[in-house]
């Protein structure tokens, strides 16, 4: 099989002496591990919050906490951003938030329709 | 952390990094983002076009469900399995997103052995990977049968609030279509590591171009965008 003559000492490779012959994205096997571990430990956790049936604000903050950590490991690490050129990560992760300023006016519209229902499609015909 | 190094594609001059390198590679009237092949710039261009996409599908089903007077379905008790005699509030869902993130984790593992040229580790992680991407659409289309049975409808469910049953559909039937389109790339590179494609540069078919253990990677930008937009729906959908 010649593809093994060819292939890179893998272990090594990731090393900093080797990273002039590295090329992209290469790092260490243990941390995709230990992300993977925790985004196991954090879906364990969001689902426990339904398990118990915790309610209120702290079932909504526990979820969001949640998630947003789960988010920003993949985008980080799996996704490799944390070592790719701001140039690239502000062009990607600002415009979403543009969603956020989408969800605000929708949340006024939404209540707004919410309170016209109760007050027309309450009333007794006639 | 502290192992892992920050490689470049192209062995050029070492370039300023934050908010001073920022401004120079976007003023520098030149490539705007360096050290980054075209697929990948775009790839995740398109990935952020996506966003918009999904972000849209979960702000309108934010906007229905605050402004039903219906009861919204308790979504715990909508998806929960008698598994054994036990009854499991939520479970599918639990198990769909282990298997998602499980894939997630084979996934970033088969670009990392891919960029070391281990040919062999590579396709076998990607197959693992597509293997789990069939198991989690298998899974939904499990779900989809169990609740169309019990009568949901895109226009009305027998749980409350009809609006329930249109979110459900379009937003888990976009993110399965995604999942189903992700397992077909994985297959379609892991057969292209398996021929060594990309030791001997042979040229693609649809583009002509020879690809690159880069290939992987831009793949995986897409699996684990489609893992991402889970931990949305998970927890907007299906736990709130």
């Amino acid at each position: 099989m010649s593809h093994v003559a060819e292939a890179h000492a893998a272990p090594t490779s990731a090393r900093g002496a080797d990273a002039a012959h590295a090329v992209g994205q290469q790092h260490p096997i243990r941390l995709y591990l230990v992300v993977w571990g925790w985004l196991f430990v954090l879906s364990t956790f969001s689902y426990l919050v339904d398990y118990f049936q915790l309610h209120g604000l702290l079932r909504w903050s526990l979820i969001l906490v949640f998630m947003a950590l789960k988010a920003g490991l993949i985008v980080a690490v799996f996704m490799h951003m944390k070592w790719e050129r701001l140039a690239l990560g502000y062009a990607i992760l600002l415009p979403p938030l543009a969603v956020l300023i989408f969800v605000a006016i929708m949340v006024l519209e939404a209540d707004h329709t919410l309170l016209s229902r109760i007050v027309y499609f309450s009333r007794t015909p006639g | 952390m502290e192992g892992s190094v920050r490689t470049q594609i192209s062995a050029t001059a070492h370039r300023t990094g934050g908010i001073q390198g920022f401004v120079g590679d976007w003023s520098s009237d030149q490539t705007t983002f360096k050290d980054v092949s075209w697929g990948k710039a775009m790839m995740w261009i398109f990935l952020l076009s996506d966003t918009f996409v999904f972000g849209c599908f979960l702000l309108s089903y934010m906007t229905v469900r605050m402004s039903t007077t219906v009861t919204w379905p308790n979504a715990s008790e909508v998806f929960a399995l008698e598994i054994f005699g036990t009854h499991m509030p939520l479970i599918l869902i639990a198990i769909m997103t282990f298997v998602l993130i499980t894939s997630s984790g084979t996934m970033a593992m088969a670009v990392n052995y891919g960029y070391r040229r281990d040919r062999k580790r590579t396709a076998i992680l990607l197959l693992v990977t597509a293997t789990f991407g069939a198991l989690f659409v298998g899974m939904q289309a499990f779900e989809w049968t169990k609740l169309i049975h019990e009568g949901v409808r895109p226009w009305g469910n027998p749980f409350g609030a009809e609006q329930f049953g249109s979110s459900f559909f379009m937003i888990t039937g976009f993110h399965g279509t995604h999942v189903t389109i992700g397992v077909i790339f994985l297959l379609i590179v892991a057969r292209k590591v398996w021929r060594r494609d990309y030791d001997t540069g042979k040229a693609g078919f649809f583009t002509s171009r020879k690809g690159r253990y880069e290939i992987v990677e831009i793949t995986g930008l897409y699996w684990h965008f489609v893992d991402l937009v889970w931990v949305f729906i998970f927890a907007l959908f299906y736990l709130w």
